[in-house]
């Protein structure tokens, strides 16, 4: 290769796309190093926080694209502080200023301020797609700007972000010029939408297959819009209420019809059951449904819609579809690879719930199935063996029991034999969730077994630090480590150091780890920044009484317990937009 | 967490609030969830059972949290009745009937016997009230037409409709179930 002038060898590097790959190949040599990083445009930073965005645009001038993620994966459950951090305006501010021709943004768990948005729009003349997934900070003002000025804008996808509603009739900023949308999702937004606007919108979008509605948009509008683009290839339903006998709804029917290529369905944010069958003649097609956020259709209704779809490989289904749900998607859906059962009640005890049977059918029926989310009443040994057994392609395997230390009620064992035989016979796992009552003994099998473990997390579970030890040093893969109210301490977080400079991060929270120990730690590795978070509030009598929040420090009692720390590895140094109840040890 | 402002019934604590306020110290906060879940299974027999008060359990993201599907569809339904000639209106709750026929009946109970006896004594000639509800684009449709379910998505007010108001509107014979009701001897 070195007999190549540069020219080709970029050429070449044309092909190598994935970002593991070429971060593979600028390790070669320098000049392959120097032409990989002239000629990236597709730059993937994990954590934010591991990098100055300053230093990514020098390393890469060419970017194009950029994805960013921000706060850690348990933010979604609530367990990082609101104004933790996660800021895209410093990363728009730096590529503004140094001409970067950036042509997507996709970001995921960040802060998403207005400015930001209209920064964007305006420093960014060959913009065309914003990807938000999981962020917040940001209003219907900042989504008019994108709209008005992003004039090449093919891809607005908005995945369950926090928006607040300024009735900005954002929609009716998109210049009647503006005619390249392909992708169009605004599910999550919670306020009315012009629906005059969105029709003209879909008529002038001969390139649109995906779009997807946020709950103001009712079933006669849909048929208006549909009947503009049945070239879709996604649909995102929003209100499908109305009455069946309605000349409006005989309309949807034979719309519905002509739309011959759309392969995945989604939303139903209000339903009505009555109203489904309206979709059956889609269902045949069907390779994604999701059915997650349609309550209030009993199972007898899903399952006769499931009877249609042949082709699925992607289902996110309520619990309320019941075991016999399952059992119906396991004879019908041969297809299917990924599956996510939610919880319609996540505190109360349903009636119609899944249990490891429901599972059990669905390993028996589907056998490409290789991404699971599952929350359920109960598991049992027997069951996940059976599972394992029967589906050894297994990627992404979380599941969720409700009640987090609950044992095998066949056996009153904890679950440690069942996750063992998943991680022995899924050899390609890279995502594993646990639940259940489990002790250290799982962590033995997920150390030996997990080789390609990338993600592990880990709630109530274990007995003591070496069940963290054997995770640390067996999964030679494993990047990211979430462990909340565990009994691991500071013999598990300091037995291998090194360790976490492979990794991206560690999360651990309610578990034994004390001061002291992520102090030395963070003393022993200054690559990594080791974040203490405390956000327990004044009192009403401390603030009576002229008391301010007390910024955590350093200065502490080194046995005290850490209530939450988050450490990961950066090139950037400890941060400088930490708030008060954050300290970078 | 939120202390004070008498919010302790909030706060992560072992016991169900209104025990004995035992206000936890941090670092004995981090207790196994058996434990907790323990504590509070030997108070239950004196108190039914707390949910869960873990954060962040079971591990549903916070944006379907917020974004139930079921929050709208099973909210309460309180719409105003009015009926013409009366000087007050009053209160239903529509989520709280199982369908047409008892609408009417509770509609009736509201209104005394008297407002739709008026209406019962000329039912002969196929004069009586009607009973009307505006819908969410501000029309004023004729109830019972649309399933159930649908009616109290979209039913906003009800009005009783004076026999002498029905005569212009060319409207048919009162449908079965609401005449039926309306016959019921209280």
């Amino acid at each position: 290769m070195n007999y190549f002038p540069d020219e080709v060898i970029e050429h070449v590097f044309d092909y190598v796309t994935s970002h593991q790959d070429r971060n593979s190949i600028s390790l070669v040599c320098k000049s392959w190093y120097r032409i990989e990083r002239l000629s990236r445009q597709r730059v993937f930073i994990g954590n934010c926080y591991s990098i100055s965005p300053d230093k990514v645009i020098e390393r890469f001038p060419a970017i194009r694209s950029l994805s960013l993620k921000g706060k850690p994966h348990f933010a979604d459950f609530n367990l990082v502080p609101y104004d933790w951090g996660g800021h895209v305006y410093p990363w728009i501010v730096a590529m503004a200023k140094s001409k970067v021709n950036l042509e997507e943004l996709r970001l995921k768990r960040m802060v998403v301020s207005d400015e930001s948005l209209e920064l964007i729009s305006s420093s960014f003349a060959n913009f065309t797609s914003l990807v938000l997934v999981s962020c917040e900070g940001f209003t219907t003002n900042g989504l008019k700007a994108v709209a008005a000025n992003c004039s090449l804008l093919r891809e607005l996808d908005l995945q369950e972000n926090e928006v607040e509603d300024h009735r900005s009739q954002w929609l009716n900023h998109f210049p009647e010029s503006s005619t390249s949308l392909v992708t169009l999702n605004f599910s999550c937004l919670k306020g009315e939408i012009n629906l005059a606007a969105l029709e003209r919108l879909v008529a002038r979008s001969p390139n649109l297959k995906t779009l997807r509605v946020n709950r103001a948009v009712t079933l006669d509008s849909l048929q208006k819009i549909l009947s503009w683009a049945p070239q879709l290839m996604d649909l995102g339903v929003g209100s499908f209420i109305h009455d069946p006998d309605s000349e409006t709804f005989y309309k949807l029917k034979n719309t519905i019809v002509q739309c011959k290529s759309i392969k995945s369905l989604s939303g139903f944010l209000e339903v009505a059951p009555y109203c489904l069958p309206a979709i059956y003649p889609v269902c045949s097609n069907l390779t994604s449904l999701n059915l997650s956020y349609a309550l209030g259709i009993p199972a007898s209704e899903l399952i006769k819609l499931i009877r249609h779809c042949k082709r699925l490989q992607r289902l996110w289904i309520l619990d309320c579809i019941g075991d016999k749900g399952l059992e119906v998607v396991a004879s019908n859906c041969k297809d299917l690879q990924e599956l996510r059962v939610f919880p319609s009640d996540p505190f109360g005890a349903g009636n119609t719930v899944v249990t490891e049977e429901g599972l059990v059918a669905i390993s028996f029926g589907c056998k490409k199935l290789n991404s699971l989310l599952y929350f359920c009443h109960q598991m049992t040994n027997t069951a996940l063996i059976t599972v394992a057994n029967n589906c050894p392609n297994f990627v992404r395997f979380r599941l969720c029991i409700l009640d987090p230390t609950k044992a095998d009620p066949l056996t009153q064992q904890p679950l440690d034999e069942g996750f063992g035989a998943i991680v022995q016979s899924c050899k390609g796992l890279k995502r594993l969730s646990l639940s259940g009552l489990l002790t250290d003994k799982v962590f033995l099998y997920i150390g030996m077994y997990a080789e390609q473990l990338e993600m592990l997390s880990v709630a109530f579970a274990g007995n003591s630090d070496k069940g963290m030890i054997y995770v640390l040093n067996g999964c030679k893969k494993l990047r990211k480590l979430e462990v909340r109210d565990s009994p691991f301490g500071d013999a598990a977080l300091l037995a291998d150091p090194g360790k976490y400079e492979t990794m991206r991060s560690l999360w651990m929270s309610s578990c034994e780890v004390t001061l002291g120990a992520c102090k030395a730690l963070a003393r022993k590795m200054p690559m990594l920044n080791v974040e203490i978070i405390d956000d327990s509030e004044l009192t009403v009598d401390e603030a009576l009484c002229g008391g301010a929040p007390v910024a955590v420090t350093a200065d502490g009692d080194d046995k005290q317990k850490v209530e939450k720390m988050y450490l990961y590895r950066t090139l950037a140094g400890p941060r400088n937009d930490a708030p008060e109840f954050v300290c970078t040890l | 967490m939120d202390r004070g402002l008498g919010l302790e019934i909030t706060e992560l604590r072992l016991g169900l609030p209104g025990a004995t306020a035992v206000v936890v110290e941090k670092s004995e906060k981090k207790r196994a969830f058996s434990e907790l879940t323990d504590e509070r299974k030997a108070a239950a027999t004196a108190a039914p059972r707390a949910k869960s008060q873990v954060v962040g359990w079971p591990p549903v993201c916070s944006y379907r949290r917020k974004n139930p599907a079921a929050a709208e569809y099973s909210k309460n339904r309180c719409v105003k009745v009015s009926m013409d000639g009366a000087i007050c209106l009053r209160k239903i709750d529509l989520s709280l009937q199982e369908g047409y026929s008892e609408l009417a009946v509770a509609v009736k109970k509201l209104f005394g016997c008297d407002a739709l006896g008026e209406g019962l004594k000329d039912e002969e000639k196929g004069e009586y009230n009607k009973l009307i509800y505006e819908d969410k684009d501000g029309d004023w449709m004729l109830v019972g037409d649309v399933p159930w379910e649908m009616f109290i998505e979209s039913c906003k007010r009800l009005r009783i409709m004076k026999r002498s108001e029905i005569k212009d509107l060319g409207l048919p014979k009162e449908r079965d179930f609401l005449r039926g009701a309306f016959q019921l001897k209280d």
